[in-house]
């Protein structure tokens, strides 16, 4: 009990990680119908731009935790976020209305491009961030198992709980998630109605590249150790949460985050740990197969 | 667009071509300010230490701000000077880069860029970029008979040509391993039009059927070749037959999936694959029986001796580049018949709708099965080769990159094209392997080439696609693909 | 005349949407038969359940020829085509774009030709009967390039067309399958004047010589009512009046439908009628 315990407290935390990823992939294709492959990569960038921050934090002498986490989220969302508008500037705004699979081999490109600028930049190494935050709260014990609760995955969860309300009534309230829900229906008639397709777009891939790089935080934070590949399977976990969620659903983003995040704690602790990727890749192809539409999306109907 | 900025007769707008580029210099700062200004070092006691690059920093912003100024320059019709410039700026650049500055030799390539863009408007007379860009280059079209078969011929009388030593000859294999992969996976994404992100599985199906075989049975070389591939097709109908209705992306995931899961899979299952560590000691192949050996062992007798010549390692290489040669051919001569077959048709049918086809009673599971199956195969045949030619294999050899790669010859060249492939491997296998002094900018390069030639050219190199039977002789009246 | 098509009681219901209710008719072997209806009266979705695009929620659809009787709502998607021999056009245009205009005659082909290639092995190894096949293949293609006056622009890939041949060509892949039931989608939907009086011929050549029934949805009433034996009118999914095509346009429910049901006793019934034609 208490180790089952255990194991959802840190599948959550994980969760929420993959979560926050996985809206930048619902939203892109919710708004273009591509897959942005290189969307894992940004993540990935995110959380070497935040361990960037946090050294230079501490080189110049800021020794309050709390106020130092804030500082780097903010820049880590800000320069972030450059690289979201970057990418689909550069690589997918030229393919727009090109063949499908035009764009999709392009952010393939993309990704292996950013990986290796990475690791040109910043080395191949692993690169440890010392931990920031140390403790956590005790919740029960018992058979000599103990389960905790560290302060590093409150704040994770914390923070995700607070983007998601945030980001929820950006998107409901504001007149750029109405343009963004405009583009998503039909974005010629959007661009007849005075709507800036180019700019709506940009700003989604703006938005999603800032809840990426917040992810990377997170996950330089909780794990402590970044390289430059960990956005490939980061962002193919991401992708399989956004599916199981509904691909074009927000909620149902955050909600595959969660599952894929709670499967992967489960079975690495059930199970084994060498095939916890092999168990997520499963849910994907099974959801595809029993559920194309995902656990929230809207059904398809085949038009003839 | 041909109409826009046709060489106004004014001068620029230079307030606001000034804020364009001062937008780019500040979003280029954004990008390089975090990433190229600080590197992350260790530092003292395990904490982390920065390195800082701020000239580093400053030269990208000039660059990008200098560029777009240039690139506006272009658009606004004075494209002669701007090529004069970058193809001066080139040559200083490479100069710099001969001299041993690396710097200058990554300015080179922006500069290089600039010019060429430059140069095309200069030579076309044409500001809009996008009608350069769909054009089929005529001397291409022209020679549709002729480069195949020149293609074939230097590729039959390569292994002699005085120039040529080993490490040509390896780099051929390789690309010929690439172009067979290539036409493989053709037929899959190229003819079918089913999105494959996951076809290195059915490679390493291929190459571990060989090494397992050989390690436990002692199989060799000829007799697992048909087993590897029959094995690579059966996984592809299993893996296929479950997700191959999915809409085009979706496929692309899954197979990517699936691609992981196999790699995972040879990597922790110890007792038959080796793990990480692999298999070797895997047989090269013999000439129908006969070894390449300096000493023959046992009595057996040695492919020098057979044929009375003195032995010399590069026989087998020469071996080698011949079986794969054919190897490919197959494929090619396969895709080039079944194309013409009502199977292929269907294949090509089903790429461009899929609901008429159903219409029609064209069963699409079945086609799309058979497409996956017999391109899965093909790749099971490259695996084989594989593994006898490096006579070890490891998971190593077979991540989603290596299908990235094969997908992005395939697209390049212009999905469907078989010429086209055989161009864009040897652009992006062979080409890459001259530069491997310059090994750490390769995969960079890359991955920048592919959104570039997607960018420039989203149909690919040789998008033009020949019909598989006429009713006219070709050529006769309007021509049909003048698209 | 026989019997080739029976609709019984077919219902098909989108989640609350009731689109098609309780729709029952009878299609005769060699007769042109019309379903027309209002916009979004349900008969696209007819066609849809006909051709295993949907599956219907209630109701039997039973093609009878050569003495078999098949079972629509239950064949397989592609076996419509294949084993019950129905073919069906699209309302809006399904070509294989980027293929010429005599492959996509081939690709209609292609369930023979697949036997005759001995599912590809003969094929490959270069089969005299494949060729034979082949050639055979290409006569039908040709036959009904002639008939859709397509011959010149066969080598043409078929998305460089124009519509009015995009349309034809359509229909000619739709009879290269060798259909008993010819089920058209608003065949003259964009056509003009002359080309749609070009389509009534083709369409009654197609009934008289090929013997092959045709069910047919379109709002053009000129060519409803010069060439269909029997029309069905739908309005709401139901179904309001059938017969011959002149007993339908006086009919009084016919008339309410596509005007309302105020207009309908302001205007004498010579004048509803001719508006009822123009639809």
């Amino acid at each position: 009990m208490e180790y089952f315990l255990q194991q959802l407290i840190n599948g959550l935390t994980l969760g929420a990680i993959y979560g926050l990823i996985a809206i930048g992939y619902t939203m892109v294709y919710g708004i273009i119908g591509m897959i942005n492959f290189a969307h894992g990569d940004v993540f990935m960038i995110g959380a070497f731009i935040s361990i960037i921050a946090f050294a230079l934090l501490s080189i110049l002498g800021v020794a309050s935790v709390p106020l130092a986490i804030l500082l780097v989220l903010a820049t880590t969302m800000v320069f972030t976020a450059a690289y979201g508008w970057a990418v689909e500037r550069i690589a997918y705004r030229p393919l727009r209305g090109s063949f499908r699979l035009a764009p999709l081999i392009s952010a393939i490109g993309m990704s292996i491009f950013l990986q290796n600028y990475v690791q040109l930049l910043q080395g191949a190494r692993i690169k440890p961030l010392p931990p920031m935050i140390t403790g956590g709260i005790l919740l029960t014990e018992g058979d000599g198992f103990a389960v905790q609760i560290n302060y590093t995955q409150m704040i994770i969860i914390a923070v995700t709980v607070t983007l998601m309300v945030a980001f929820t009534l950006l998107i409901t309230r504001t007149a750029l998630g109405r343009a963004q829900r405009a583009c998503e229906q039909d974005r010629g008639m959007a661009a007849l109605l005075g709507i800036n397709v180019d700019r709506t777009i940009s700003l989604t891939f703006v938005m999603g590249a800032a809840l990426a790089a917040v992810a990377g935080l997170m996950f330089a934070l909780y794990y402590g150790v970044v390289d430059f590949f960990i956005g490939f399977l980061a962002g193919l976990k991401a992708f399989t949460a956004a599916v199981l969620g509904g691909i074009g659903s927000l909620p149902g983003a955050m909600l595959g985050g969660i599952l894929i995040g709670l499967i992967e704690a489960f079975w690495s602790g059930y199970f084994s740990v060498e095939y916890k990727d092999v168990a997520a890749f499963s849910v994907l192809v099974l959801v595809l197969i029993f559920r194309p539409t995902g656990l929230l999306g809207r059904p398809e109907v085949e038009k003839v | 667009m041909t109409v826009t900025a046709q060489r106004p007769a004014a001068g620029l707008p230079l307030g606001s071509i000034l804020v364009d580029g001062l937008l780019a210099a500040l979003v280029a700062f954004a990008l390089a300010a975090p990433m190229i200004g600080f590197e992350t070092v260790d530092g003292s006691g395990g904490s982390l230490g920065l390195a800082y690059r701020f000239d580093a920093v400053a030269v990208a912003v000039a660059t990008v701000f200098v560029g777009r100024l240039a690139l506006s320059a272009i658009r606004f019709g004075h494209a002669l000077p701007v090529l004069v410039v970058a193809a001066a700026a080139t040559a200083v650049a490479l100069a710099g880069a001969v001299a041993g500055t690396m710097l200058a030799g990554l300015l080179a390539v922006p500069a290089a860029v600039l010019a060429i863009r430059a140069g095309i408007v200069v030579w076309r007379g044409v500001t809009a970029e996008r009608d350069v860009r769909f054009v089929v280059p005529d001397t291409v079209r022209g020679a549709r008979r002729a480069v195949p078969a020149a293609f074939l011929a230097l590729a039959v009388l390569f292994p002699f040509l005085p120039f040529v030593d080993q490490r040509l000859l390896d780099i051929a294999i390789l690309v010929l391993t690439y172009i067979m992969l290539g036409w493989g996976l053709n037929i899959v994404v190229g003819l079918a039009g089913l999105l494959d992100l996951g076809y290195v599985a059915f490679y390493a199906v291929g190459a571990y059927t060989f090494g397992i075989l050989a390690n436990w049975a002692g199989f060799t070389f000829w007799m697992a070749l048909p087993l590897g591939g029959l094995m690579a097709a059966l996984f592809g109908i299993l893996l296929g037959f479950p997700v191959l209705r999915l809409r085009g992306d979706y496929l692309a995931i899954v197979t990517l999936g699936f691609g992981e899961i196999i790699r995972i899979v040879l990597l922790n299952w110890y007792e038959v694959t080796g793990g990480p560590n692999g298999l070797s000691n895997i047989p090269r192949p013999t000439f129908f029986g006969l070894p390449f050996r300096a000493s023959p062992q046992d009595d057996e007798s040695t492919f020098a001796d057979f044929f009375g010549l003195e032995f010399s390692p590069v026989h087998r290489v020469i071996f080698l580049y011949f079986v794969i040669l054919v190897l490919a051919l197959i494929v090619n001569a396969f895709t080039r018949r079944i194309r013409r077959l009502p199977v292929g048709r269907a294949w090509e049918a089903l790429r461009e709708d899929e609901i008429a086809c159903r219409s029609l009673g064209i069963n699409p599971t079945n086609t799309k099965l058979s497409a996956f199956a017999i391109g899965a195969g093909f790749a099971g045949f490259a695996g084989c080769f594989f593994a006898a030619r490096q006579g070890f294999i490891s998971p190593e050899s077979f991540t989603f990159i290596e299908s990235a790669v094969i997908l992005a010859i395939v697209v390049l060249g212009g999905m469907g094209s078989q010429l086209g492939i055989v161009l864009a491997a040897i652009i992006l296998i062979g080409m890459p392997e001259f530069l491997r002094e310059l090994n750490q900018f390769r995969m960079l390069a890359f991955g920048a080439g592919m959104v570039g030639i997607m960018v420039w050219r989203p149909l690919g190199l040789l998008a033009r696609r020949e019909p598989t039977i006429r009713l006219h002789p070709a050529g006769a009246g309007r021509p049909g693909g003048a698209a | 005349m026989s019997r080739l098509l029976t609709v019984e009681h077919l219902t098909m219901r989108f989640g609350g949407l009731t689109a098609v209710d309780d729709l029952s008719f009878v299609a005769d072997a060699r007769s042109i038969t019309a379903i027309i209806g209002p916009n979004g009266a349900g008969k696209t979705t007819v066609f849809n359940c006909l051709t295993g695009f949907y599956k219907p929620t209630v109701g039997r659809l039973t093609l009878s020829h050569g003495g078999d009787d098949y079972l629509l709502e239950q064949l397989e998607g592609h076996r419509i085509a294949k084993d019950a021999r129905v073919a069906r056009t699209f309302q809006n245009i399904r070509l294989f774009q980027r293929m010429t205009v005599l492959e996509n005659l081939m690709v209609a082909q292609h369930n023979r030709l697949m036997r005759a290639s001995g599912f590809t092995l003969l094929g490959l190894v270069g089969h005299p009967s494949y060729a034979r096949a082949e050639r055979e293949g290409v006569d039908l293609a040709q036959h009904w390039l002639e008939r859709t006056r397509l011959t010149d622009v066969a080598d043409w890939e078929a998305g460089n067309l124009p519509y009015g041949a995009q349309r034809r060509l359509e229909i000619a892949r739709a009879m290269c399958t060798r259909p008993v039931l010819l089920c058209l989608d608003e065949p003259a939907a964009g056509l003009n004047p002359r080309e749609s009086s070009e389509l009534n011929q083709l369409l009654r050549s197609i009934r008289d010589e090929e013997g092959c029934g045709v069910l047919l949805i379109e709002h053009d009433m000129t060519v409803v009512m010069e060439i269909s034996d029997h029309v069905v009118v739908l309005d709401y999914g139901r179904r309001i009046a059938e017969g011959a095509p002149a007993a339908v346009r006086n009919d009084p429910a016919v008339i309410r439908a596509y005007l309302g049901e105020e207009e309908d006793e302001e205007l004498p019934p010579e004048i509803a009628s001719d508006l009822a034609e123009q639809g």
